[in-house]
Parts: structure tokens; sequence; C-alpha cells
């Protein structure tokens, strides 16, 4: 199973002006089973790339190919079944149970006047397993916990079968148990060779398995490459804002952490 | 607003099954019912004699009130209630939301403004039928002229010019109340409005059963791709779906369905917002089970209602009438209900 991504010079904008677009001329390209992480400030885009990408929305312009095979070309159908993309979030109007919602995502395969086979149902439950969400197969959309439901999201994209896996903010609204779980398969799943690229909020979750990182910032991508490289202190501050120290800790862990260094008198509070 | 899941006593293709033998006995039952009552092993040999070679134990009359009167009565309520119940489950699940109707984009308002005008106009039940018809299915098309906005049609949009359509067609309709002649037309224009199956004939009904059945047909063949458009149009795209064809389709079906029904038929609220409920409290919310047992539901009880409709009281009371008092408290319930559930 392969997965190359090429991305190049994607632009867009919600009106046809120029001074309005999103973002212009975003290129990069992945590796199969590469992980590219996406970084940038609240409102820069990276759910709109997202999209983009994935052709939820449609892109000004420049292309996005998977292993050579451009996307401007296919049936949305078609792409469905090369690139998976899990949501931020979902809300449903009507207690699906989360077999229901899972057995969606083989919609692209199942024709037109036709509801899902016994095979879709036996992908459904395979990827549920693979996810470890197996126990909630009968459980209503609506007594859901946000982790469980970035989970049946994530099982509901492996059953189109992708080679490609877009994620936007899967960590948003987690405890921290959580955040780390769901990191934890979005790893496992890249060993598997699915090509993954993940909007994200936290510099750290570059650190822990990206083998690219990108910053979104000003309409294009201001840096990307690798996350060791790239993810600076200078970076970090023109990225944010405010001043973060990246510090690499042994121990075992052998990894890169970022921490927020706070204004001296803002740093106690109000009381002395 | 959630719903709880559904029943878990049978599944749905059993519950489908228990309320086709439903359906079919309040049929029965309707046939045996009205100002004379037809035994009922006579009203069977009535109904099977064109088929069957029976020795006839009953009045010409007799024969003629249940085969002339009461059975294309009871076809159009089986016709209009699975229609109106059918169109609401899919309204509901394209606007993803369980409060909409099948009135919601204005197809009633055009429709009773259409047959107010042709009641005016021409008196004439082919008349009414055909220009209440094509005015519901015109009110449709201009909501969805006006949502129209960057070649898509998002649901609010469609909501919105849906309320806006349907009120300027209601205003249109109470000026030719207005101006109707108060002894005659007036009446017969608030009394189509209120609903009843009374003028319907079998010539009526065959040119309209095609539309109707061709209509629910094809929600029928297209209802598991309703779950998709339920999660959102962003979402159903995500996963391959090209959702303004998609929801054309589904519009444009039900939008013609429940022009069908409300020309023969005229105004007949709340079954098409409250049926689909119960269907979803027994069935749950896949809309693979969830439109046809709406429909089989829907059919026996608007035919249930119609029967009393015409037996209560020794004049018939106008069948809207009864549908609104029967369904808000029903609908109360299923509100309280589903709310104490989740």
């Amino acid at each position: 199973m392969a997965g190359r991504v090429d991305i190049r010079d994607l632009s867009f904008g919600y009106t046809d002006k120029k001074e309005d677009s999103i973002f212009s001329d975003i290129h990069f390209s992945l590796e199969p089973g590469e992980v590219f992480c996406l970084l940038g400030p609240n409102g820069s885009g990276k759910s709109t790339l997202l999209k983009c990408i994935s052709r939820v929305l449609t892109p000004a312009s420049g292309s996005v190919a998977i292993d050579g095979e451009n996307l401007n070309a296919m049936s949305p159908a078609k792409i469905a079944g090369k690139l998976g993309y899990v949501p931020q979030s979902l809300v449903s109007a009507f207690p699906f149970t989360v077999e229901e919602i899972v057995v969606m995502g083989r919609a692209s395969r199942i024709s037109m006047i036709s509801s899902p086979s016994k095979q879709d149902r036996g992908k459904a439950l395979e990827s549920m397993e693979k996810i470890g969400i197996g126990h909630l197969a009968r459980r209503p959309c609506n007594r859901l916990s946000g982790g469980e439901w970035q989970l049946v999201l994530i099982a509901r994209a492996l059953t189109q079968s992708p080679r490609i896996l877009l994620l936007d903010e899967p960590t948003s609204h987690l405890d921290l148990g959580n955040q780390v779980k769901i990191l934890e398969k979005v790893g496992s799943l890249s060993r598997d060779g699915i090509t993954i690229i993940m909007a994200s909020h936290f510099p750290d979750h570059a650190f822990l398995h990206a083998d690219q990182v990108g910053i979104l910032k000003n309409r294009s991508m201001a840096v990307s490459g690798k996350p060791d490289q790239v993810l600076t202190e200078e970076v970090l501050f023109s990225t944010y804002g405010i001043h973060i120290r990246v510090i690499e800790v042994l121990d075992g862990i052998n990894r890169k952490i970022c921490v927020p260094v706070l204004k001296k008198n803002e740093s106690r509070g109000e009381n002395p | 607003m959630h719903i709880q899941g559904r029943s878990n006593r049978f599944s749905p293709e059993t519950w489908i099954r228990i309320f086709m033998v439903v359906l079919v006995l309040v049929v029965l039952a309707s046939l045996c019912l009205g100002r004379v009552t037809i035994p009922f092993l006579q009203t069977l040999k009535i109904l099977f004699s064109p088929v069957l070679s029976l020795e006839p134990d009953w009045s010409e009359t007799t024969y003629s009130v249940v085969m002339d009167v009461r059975l294309p009565r009871i076809l159009a309520g089986l016709l209009v209630g699975a229609a109106l119940s059918i169109s609401g489950a899919s309204f509901q699940g394209v606007f993803q939301n369980p409060l909409v109707s099948p009135h919601i984009l204005g197809v009633a308002a055009g429709a009773g403004f259409g047959a107010a005008l042709a009641i005016l106009f021409f008196d004439n039940i082919w008349m009414i039928h055909l220009i209440s018809f094509l005015f519901g299915l015109a009110s449709v098309a201009m909501t969805y002229a006006l949502s129209r906005v960057y070649k898509m049609t998002p649901v609010l949009m469609l909501v919105l010019s849906g309320i806006v359509v349907g009120s300027l067609f209601s205003a249109l309709t109470s000026l030719l109340k207005y101006m109707a002649d108060p002894m005659n037309k007036m009446p017969a224009i608030v009394f189509w409005l209120l609903g009843s199956l009374n003028h319907v004939s079998f010539k009526n009904l065959l040119i309209t059963l095609p539309i109707f059945l061709a209509c629910m047909a094809v929600l029928l063949l297209v209802r598991w791709r309703i779950n998709l458009l339920s999660m959102g149009e962003e979402d159903a795209r995500s996963l391959g779906i090209n959702t303004e064809a998609l929801k054309a389709v589904i519009i444009l079906s039900a939008t013609i369905a429940t022009a069908s029904a409300v020309c023969i038929s005229g105004i007949i609220g709340w079954i098409g917002i409250m049926i689909p409920h119960i269907g979803r409290l027994i069935v749950g919310p896949d809309h693979k089970y969830l439109l046809p047992i709406s429909m089989v539901i829907g059919a026996a009880y608007l035919v249930a209602v119609d029967t009393i409709a015409r037996t209560a009281l020794t004049t018939e009371i106008p069948i809207g009438i009864l549908t609104a008092v029967f369904g808000a408290p029903v609908f109360a319930f299923l509100l309280r209900k589903s709310q104490k559930a989740s």
C-alpha cells in the first residue's frame, strides 16, 4: 500500500479576490507512512487547509496528488476511497448507534440505492476492534464522551481503507489521558503505512512523533521541515507571541518538550 | 434535542411486519364502520367479489357504500398518510432536525393558495387538484431559488426562505378569503384548508397514484443515504457524497409527494412531524427502517383518524382539526418521554 502525497501551490479563498485569500501557495510532500503535524495560531486556516486537501472545500488553485494521481480529476467517491477525513467534532441530531455511524464510512463504496452489506458491516466491526471501541458498538452517539467520539470518527475513517488520514485537532477538548491515547493510535496507524496529516494546537505533538511539521501563518506555510530543526524558540515566539523554552528531556524519554515562560508579574495571579 | 434509541423488544424488520398487520386491520375496520355498519364477513366478501365468484347476499346500496364510497376514501387516506409521514421523516433527516414538518418549505401554504384560487375561479374538483398541486411545487421552487448562495443551498437558508415564502402565500390566501363571496365560496375555501378526504374519487386517485408511488419509491431507494445527510452536509461530502444532487433528489421527491397529498386532501397537519417521532422510538433513527415504518404507521393512523372524522358526529369533522387535536398532546407526551430518557 502506497500513500505518497504531493501538494503543489494550493490556494483557497471564499471569494475570488486575492486579498481575501485564506492561504496561498502551500506545498509539501510526504512519503508513505509519514506524519505531518500542522501548527499555527487560531484562525490561521489549519482546518480550511485540511478541508481543501480532502476536497470538502474546493481549492482556488493548485493540486493535491496521491501516488501521482491528481485529485482534481477524481470523483468525490474515488477520493473518499483514498483519503479519510476526521473532523474536529461532530454533532448528530439523531441518536445513531456507534456501529451505524462507523459503517457510514463505507458510503463511497455503496451504490446510491442500496444500504450497507454484510461485508460493509464486517469492515466496520473490524475497524472498531482495531481502534479498541468494539464494546461501544450498540451505544447511542448522544451518550459518548469527547474521547469516545473522536475514536468513533477515526474508526469511521478507517472503514474507507484510506492511504491518507487527515485529522483536524484530534485531541482538542480531551483530557491528558485521552490525548495521549489518540496520539498513540495515530502513531500506530502511521506504522501500518497510513500517511497522516494532523492539525494541532500543541507543538509538543510534533516532537512526539511527527516526521515533518509545518507552521501556517499569515496566509502561507511559514516554515516546514523536521520538528527538531523547525521548532526553535524563535519560531515558536513568532508563531504564538509568547516565550516558549524548548527543553530536551533525556532519562529514557529522549524527546524535546515545550515549556511556556510566563511574564514575571503575571505568574502569581492577584494575591501576593 | 435528543431522543432515546430504539425499543429492543423486536428487530426493526419484525416491527415493520407487526405494523403492516395493524394497518390491514385498521383498513378492514374502516370499511365496516360508518353511518351504516356493515358486518365484517359481508365486507370481506364484497371486497373480494370482483376477483372471486361469490353468491351476492348484499344489497346494491351496501356494495356501493363499501366499494364506491369507503374504499376510495380509505385508499386516499393510506396514500396521504404514508406520503406525509415518509416526507416528514426525509425532511427531518435532510434538515438534521426532528422538529421539521413536510410543510417546512412552503408546500402547504402554496397549495392552499392554489386551491383557494381554483375554488374562487373554477369550482371544479380537477382544477382545484391541479392548481393547488402546481402552486405547491411553485412555492418550493421559489424557496429553493431564494436560498441559493454561492451555487449551494445551505439548509438554514432553505428553512428561512421556506418561512418567507410560506407566509407570503398564507397572506395571499387570506386576501382571497376576504374577497370571496361569504355565503358560498368562502366556506368552501375554509373547509378545504381544514383538510378532508371527502371529495376523493377513484378517478382522482388514478391520476395521483403513480405520482405518489414514484416519489415514495425514490425516497425508499435512497433512504440509507439520508443517514449521511443527517450528519451534516460537510461531513457527508467528506465521505464522498455529492450532497447537492442527493439533497435535490430527496427534497424534490418529498415535495412532490407532499404536494400530491395536499392537493387531494387539503392541509392535514401534525402527521408528518409526529409519525416519524413514533417511528424513531420503535426502530431507532436509521432511515433504512425509519422510512418504511413511518409510511406504514402514517397510513394506518390517517385511515383511523378519518374513520373517526366521518363517524364520531352526525356531520363530518374536518380531518385537519382532528389530527391537530390528537397530534398536539401526543407530541407533547413524546417530547416529555424522550427528554426523560436522555
